[in-house]
């Protein structure tokens, strides 16, 4: 069995996310990308199955802008067989997205298709919905454990939801979104990014895939949080009482 | 000898130390420094039993607290030779105590809440972060701004009060803690960010201001500081100038030095110096900033820094690599330098103790190379503006000297999350060691070829008895020695010192690379540095302090400064 694993190049987590002046986005010249935590987890859960003996090949796929090749790099460091670049230089949304993985599921035939749940910068956690509903698959999201099993062709997921475990039994083939808790993905050894190097990235454009990129969203304004005002220091409980009374009126 | 001593027991016992200190008079006069304890017995308390005993006055000698107690039965007469947590010298009864008046006097020019009298947070004051070190001072004092700290000084001179002055209290070699009942001044109030000239970098701030929070000031401004320590949390920048502290990602900068161009600082009579020049060249007579910096506090006291900070550049990458053994490390040491050049920004050595105790002790962290142990571990970082070409050059000097065989394996950080939990392993050693027991540290700088043969040799002295763990900035020739113990055991320290001390001394070494010298390694100052320098350094500390009321005890041998007349009553 195959399994495709969706990598999204993001803002690096530990970067201080900055709003350009114009509103119209966050700042990205000169920042440090990397590869988005939940898509790592995605591909460490698919590295593991196929270190278990349980899937033949793993296959990293990513749509956007030409450096993307460097996450996918990145991908291959920590041992995924090959990987596909879709390029597009503009804004991409989900549905869009979701329509290009069922390009390339319809094109690689892959036993299984792991996302993470959501990626760090648009916080969309739509990505793997729409696809699930574009081929028509069974879905597991938010997946904390995955067992699959093979013989029976079904995939075993607990999902964390409100309150509690959710255990789903789900038929392959089938996307499955990934949570933080599933695993803690490994390192790119130098031995493995050495082997990496070798290994292929092929090229592909929206258009080979017979997809067109328009969207029903504009964004109209992207602005910073409110700064949180400074504390004050009260000589008395009298005056916070008084305080919260008259002025936050909150008792 | 022994009934006197045990007559003085019964009948006097806190006095027993005092006299057996007139046995040995001669032994404690130079040369040799030593301590004397006596344990208590079932009938009577001696000094040791007392608590707080180490300050008590007439106590002499004694150590600190926080040693474990003397086992056994009895009484014992307890020697030490050349003990660093031992060498306790006597207050010096030149220094005035304080009065009601002094309070009234302090309470007039800093208000109510500059003046702490409040014995629990003068009991965090009074210890340093190890637990090591404990003074019994009375009073702290934290003023607000330069006038202030002048016009305590002033009053202090005038008065003969001792002094220490505190910033984090982050130190680890006790020069931040009162040794007997120094006054603490304290400048954590004075942390205002007073100029940052965005065009050439320089900042302009308080003593006060804690490390990590001009680190993000800067690095909102597009700039960094050039200096990173472990403590940056706690500690401030103007006890990083008075130590001149060493750092982790500091290869081309070596120490902190060179990123100062100008500080002010109080004099012990109050004067008050602005040697604050933002300019980058300044070669108009002596450049008296440099005897500020490193002084420990001695000389004066810093109130405001200004430092030339680097603009920050975009791209960081971090390895974390093994080694079979100290020859590959010291080969991949200089190739890195030809290879990587002006890209390389640290590297960085722990051996497999180390790395074996932080996983033990530290949670949340995983070894990033578990598949095999490796008995050296190297951080490589590089920074520098073009992310991909960066990339690519240390990937392929990795990978080339994996071929050669100077690797044995290695990770590369793919973001920066897994950058920090590499730095996190090397930073999170001293953390480590404090979980891990009693521990004695050393810094030192060394010849790198010659650095860890100390390491073994010292393992072979102590055998089983304790676990020695080292790492440090091989960059910069600066090996952290670090024995850990169940607890602090004299025989043990008689296995280390003086012998660490006399082996680094004999490569032209230095004692203290980073740490300072502080109460720990005053007396040691001569194993690095020539007599005639040290009198040099008495004579500087005479002309600036007179009374000799700036952090006493520490930084010079008390005997020197006492030939040179600072100490006489």
């Amino acid at each position: 069995m195959k399994i495709m694993v969706a990598i999204k190049r993001v803002i690096d987590y530990a970067v201080k996310i900055r709003v350009k002046p114009d509103k119209s986005g966050v700042e990205t010249s000169n920042v440090k990308m990397s590869m988005n935590p939940f898509c790592e987890i995605a591909l460490e859960e698919a590295l593991r199955i196929k270190e278990s003996g349980r899937a033949s090949e793993v296959v990293a796929v990513s749509v956007g802008p030409s450096q993307c090749v460097d996450t996918l790099r990145t991908g291959l460091a920590m041992g995924a067989d090959r990987a596909i670049h879709v390029e597009f230089p503009g804004t991409l949304y989900p549905l869009s997205i979701a329509k290009i993985f069922k390009a390339l599921v319809d094109a690689e035939k892959p036993g299984l298709l792991l996302l993470g749940k959501q990626a760090i910068d648009d916080d969309c956690n739509q990505t793997g919905q729409m696809v699930a509903g574009l081929l028509k698959w069974p879905q597991g999201t938010f997946a904390s454990k995955v067992v699959l099993d093979e013989e029976n062709k079904v995939v075993t997921v607990d999902r964390e939801v409100d309150g509690g475990l959710e255990t789903l039994c789900l038929d392959l083939p089938a996307v499955i979104t990934t949570d933080l808790r599933l695993n803690q993905p490994r390192y790119a050894t130098l031995p493995n990014i050495m082997k990496a190097k070798s290994k292929v990235i092929k090229k592909l454009t929206p258009q080979d895939l017979k997809v067109e990129i328009k969207s029903d969203l504009e964004v109209i304004q992207v602005t910073e949080p409110p700064k949180r005002k400074a504390g004050v220091i009260l000589s008395s409980v009298d005056e916070l009482i008084d305080r919260l009374k008259n002025e936050a009126r909150v008792i | 000898m022994e009934d006197t001593t045990t007559n003085k027991q019964i009948s006097s016992p806190t006095t027993t130390v005092a006299a057996l200190r007139l046995f040995f008079h001669d032994y404690f006069v130079d040369g040799y420094d030593t301590s004397i304890l006596v344990s208590s017995t079932r009938f009577s308390k001696s000094e040791r039993g007392y608590p707080g005993f180490s300050n008590r006055k007439g106590s002499g000698i004694g150590i600190p607290d926080s040693l474990p107690r003397v086992q056994g039965h009895g009484y014992r007469i307890h020697c030490r030779n050349i003990a660093s947590m031992t060498s306790k010298p006597v207050r010096n009864q030149s220094f005035a105590m304080i009065n009601c008046d002094d309070i009234s006097y302090f309470k007039k020019i800093l208000g109510e809440r500059g003046v702490v009298l409040e014995e629990e947070k003068l009991d965090d004051a009074n210890t340093d972060w190890m637990r090591k070190f404990k003074g019994s001072s009375k009073l702290m004092l934290q003023p607000r701004s330069t006038q202030e700290v002048s016009q305590i000084l002033d009053y202090c001179n005038s008065r003969r009060l001792a002094v220490v002055p505190q910033g984090g209290n982050t130190g680890l070699v006790g020069g931040s803690v009162p040794v007997f009942d120094e006054v603490i001044i304290n400048v954590s109030s004075m942390n205002n960010t007073i100029s940052f000239d965005k065009d050439s970098g320089i900042l302009v701030c308080e003593a006060g201001c804690i490390l990590e929070n001009l680190i993000s000031f800067l690095d909102n401004e597009g700039y960094i500081m050039p200096l990173d320590l472990g403590a940056k949390g706690s500690c401030q920048i103007g006890g990083n100038v008075s130590t001149n502290a060493g750092a982790c990602a500091l290869f081309d900068t070596r120490t902190f030095l060179s990123g100062i161009s100008g500080l002010e600082v109080v004099l012990a009579n109050g004067t008050v110096l602005d040697m604050l020049g933002t300019l980058r060249k300044d070669n108009t007579g002596y450049d008296l900033k440099h005897l500020f910096i490193g002084s420990e506090g001695s000389l004066g006291i810093v109130t405001k820094v200004s430092i030339l900070t680097p603009p920050k550049l975009s791209s960081v990458n971090l390895a974390f690599l093994a080694c079979e053994d100290y020859t590959s490390c010291q080969k991949l040491l200089s190739e890195a330098k030809r290879k990587l050049g002006e890209i390389l920004s640290a590297f960085e050595f722990l051996d497999i103790n180390a790395m074996d105790l932080v996983l033990k002790h530290l949670d949340g962290l995983r070894n990033p190379l578990p598949s095999a142990k490796h008995n050296f571990y190297i951080l490589i970082e590089t920074t520098g503006s073009m992310e991909s070409h960066d990339k690519e050059k240390l990937e392929s000097f990795l990978l080339q000297s994996m071929e050669n065989g100077l690797l044995n394996d290695g990770v590369l950080a793919q973001d920066v999350n897994q950058a920090s939990s590499f730095w996190r392993i090397r930073e999170g050693i001293p953390e480590a060691l404090m979980k891990a027991g009693a521990v004695y540290k050393y810094d030192l700088s060394l010849p790198p070829e010659k650095m860890y043969n100390l390491v073994e040799e010292m393992r072979e002295r102590l055998g089983t008895a304790a676990n020695v763990v080292a790492y440090g900035h091989l960059g910069d020739g600066n090996l952290h020695l670090n024995i850990s113990t169940r607890q602090y055991n004299d025989s043990i320290l008689s296995k280390i010192e003086p012998f660490v001390y006399e082996w680094t001394s004999e490569q032209r070494g230095s004692i203290s690379a980073e740490h300072g010298l502080g109460l720990m390694k005053a007396n040691k100052i001569h194993y690095s540095k020539s007599a005639e320098t040290v009198q040099l350094m008495a004579a500087i500390k005479k002309l600036l302090d007179p009374n000799g009321i700036l952090n006493p005890y520490k930084v010079l041998p008390t005997s020197i400064l006492s030939q040179s007349g600072v100490d006489e009553p």
